[in-house]
């Protein structure tokens, strides 16, 4: 194998051939570089979609107020149900939930400070909506326990709200007046994957309190622990049998509550992408086997055209093993030494486009909400290091029939060839 | 050297089978120089390729250097090839790609000997052919002499016991031929054991024993005294002709 005559022997084959050698590599070079650029487009949108779903929680959902559409325990349809405090605690004892929060909408709200207003979307919320909404603190904290105990006058406001109204100024520990009411800034927010951070957070208990919410809530948002598709439906069931039995309704009135739920979706769509990449992977392995076939091909013709060649050195005592050695080499440094400069091609090509991708994200980033279906189309070292060690073993498979019937050449029949 | 006993040799092509050796009994000794004469077909070559081990035999039993030569393994064969035996073809059978200095150093390269070193042997065996100025050149370069001539030191370099030649001249001119005559019966001076296959008579003529066959037979063998008499004989029909 590091025979170096043995390299000589096949470089110099190599040399005399030029142009036989680039066609068969170049079949392998394009199966592999297709290889790559398919995987990377895959990835690329695997990891596009992935992304927007971990704007929230991925097992999150929610479930919002609605109206029966079935007749249950001899009430006719057309009721509105309505959610209470209440609701938040039975939903809470779900076996499967996680975390829950319930929340009060409040309309369009007047944020000032000092000479600065801005209307903003004030959320009323406990404190796991931050589990719910993957939301990051930047500075400061979140709503807690305490705040909803106490009934405190806190809030939570996003990123661009602190920015238009206290410009450089520290926000925390300042009061804003949110529609004539001062509440105390305890923390600055940004919500993962999006570029406005345009809400606020406030405890729900305060929110009831001062802005005539009783003890109701207009939707629940909280976490699932499940791991299939099975067991969210399940978990959904539950939820919807729960909240049946206390608004009396027939738990199979999709209407009745609405009902949305995140990991469903997830699991459904990564079921998809997997299949995308089994699908890219077969086309990939296609297209490759195609090179290695073609390798296979013009080995058996070298071998053909070499058969006085190989009958000379069989002549001269050389052994078969040393004659499979021959093919079997040249076959494998074709094929990897192409495929090789495949791999770079293909992946330098995704590299590049996620290059020009990310600094185009950030130039739109800027100017206006964007939603990617497509982030970071690279090809992960493991796939690479997967895909030379195929080369290798693709290279002695195309190698392996030329070898042998080279190895099978009688020297007095290729002696006689003319 | 040779032990030749009772060779038998058939070819089946298709349906039908081909018997080229008939019962082939022959004792070449050591630093002999022999001559394999016959019309085409009568199984010349056949003989040459099984002394060679190039070919194998169907019945009887063939010893080379004392050893049974016979069902071996291709590797085993290809080792014998390379120890004892030195080929000569009537095309040479040069590699293409390779210059002269290569092609005589290949036998080397399978012996396992260094590049280097295996070089610098072709070199001076080269030079023993007067061909030490021509080293780098490729066989393509070359006249069929000297072609012919690089064959033969690359058939010598594994210092054989045996050279076969397979109508070493036949694509000679006449003092072409003669002069890798020369070149052959020196080598056999120096003891080594010749066998040339030809249809020439004025080559057989120069060796020093003749084995005629005819139909996959031995039909006579003419040895030195009496070879006097064949190149006579010989003559005659040159002049009648």
């Amino acid at each position: 194998m590091f025979d170096i005559d043995k390299w000589q022997e096949i470089f110099a084959t190599i040399k005399k051939n030029k142009m036989r050698t680039f066609l068969t590599g170049f079949s392998v070079a394009w199966g592999i570089f297709m290889l790559m650029i398919l995987l990377g487009a895959g990835n690329g949108l695997s990891n596009g979609v992935a992304n927007n779903f971990m704007n929230d929680a991925v097992n999150a959902m929610w479930i919002w107020q609605g109206k029966t559409t079935l007749p249950y325990e001899g009430m006719k349809t057309g009721r509105n149900i309505m959610f209470y405090n209440q609701d938040q605690e039975i939903v809470q004892k779900v076996p499967g939930v996680g975390v829950s929060s319930g929340r009060y909408f409040m309309g369009n709200t007047r944020y000032s400070f000092g000479k600065e207003s801005g209307e903003y979307t004030t959320i009323t919320c406990q404190p796991h909506l931050r589990d719910v909404e993957n939301l990051q603190i930047e500075k400061g904290r979140f709503i807690n326990e305490i705040d909803i105990q106490q009934n405190r006058k806190v809030v939570v406001i996003g990123a661009d709200i602190k920015t238009a109204l206290f410009k450089e100024g520290e926000a925390i520990g300042e009061y804003v007046n949110i529609n004539m009411v001062p509440f105390k800034v305890v923390g600055i927010c940004t919500e993962p994957g999006s570029t406005r951070n345009r809400n606020a957070y406030m405890p729900l208990s305060t929110a009831q309190m001062i802005f005539n919410g009783n003890n109701r809530l207009h939707n629940l948002a909280l976490t699932v622990n499940a791991n299939t598709l099975e067991e969210t439906k399940a978990i959904e069931e539950q939820i919807r049998t729960a909240l049946g039995h206390q608004h009396k309704f027939d738990p199979k009135d999709e209407s009745a509550i609405g009902l949305y739920n995140k990991l469903e979706n997830y699991i459904q769509t990564m079921k998809i992408f997997q299949a995308i990449k089994i699908f890219i992977w077969i086309i990939g392995i296609g297209t490759l086997i195609a090179g290695i076939v073609g390798v296979s091909n013009i080995m058996l013709i070298v071998v053909k055209e070499r058969t006085k060649e190989i009958g000379i050195r069989k002549a001269l005592g050389a052994s078969p093993s040393s004659v499979i050695g021959l093919i079997l080499l040249e076959s494998i440094m074709i094929t990897t030494v192409a495929g090789y400069i495949g791999l770079v091609l293909g992946t330098g090509l995704m590299e590049l486009i996620n290059y020009f991708m990310v600094q185009s994200a950030g130039a739109a980033a800027a100017t206006e909400q964007s939603e990617t279906i497509f982030m970071n189309p690279t090809v992960d070292l493991n796939v690479a290091i997967y895909a030379t060690l195929l080369l290798i073993v693709a290279g002695a498979f195309a190698g392996y029939i030329p070898a042998k019937r080279a190895a099978s050449i009688k020297p007095i029949v290729a002696l006689r060839d003319e | 050297m040779i032990k030749l006993n009772n060779i038998h040799k058939s070819y089946v092509m298709g349906s039908n089978s081909l018997h080229v050796l008939k019962g082939i009994d022959l004792n070449i000794e050591q630093g002999d120089f022999v001559s394999i004469m016959g019309s085409s077909g009568s199984g010349k070559s056949t003989l040459l390729n099984i002394l060679g081990m190039l070919d194998t035999y169907d019945q009887g039993s063939y010893y080379l250097a004392g050893n049974l030569i016979q069902n071996m393994s291709e590797k085993k064969a290809a080792q014998y090839r390379n120890d004892l035996v030195g080929f000569v073809f009537q095309s040479f059978n040069l590699i293409s790609f390779k210059n002269a200095m290569e092609n005589v150093a290949l036998p080397l390269y399978y012996k396992g000997v260094p590049r280097k070193k295996r070089n610098q042997i072709a070199l001076e065996y080269l030079e023993k052919l007067g061909l030490k100025d021509w080293a780098e050149h490729m066989p393509n370069e070359m006249s069929g002499g000297q072609k012919q001539r690089v064959a033969i030191a690359r058939a010598l370099i594994s210092q054989p016991k045996i050279i076969l030649a397979d109508e070493p001249t036949g694509a000679l001119d006449t003092a072409t031929s003669y002069e890798v005559m020369d070149i052959l019966k020196e080598i056999n001076d120096t003891g080594i054991t010749v066998i040339i296959v030809t249809h020439e008579h004025d080559i057989a003529a120069m060796t020093r024993q003749i084995i005629r066959l005819k139909d996959g037979h031995i039909h006579e063998i003419i040895r030195n005294g009496e070879l006097k008499q064949f190149q006579k004989s010989y003559m005659k029909e040159l002049e009648t002709a």
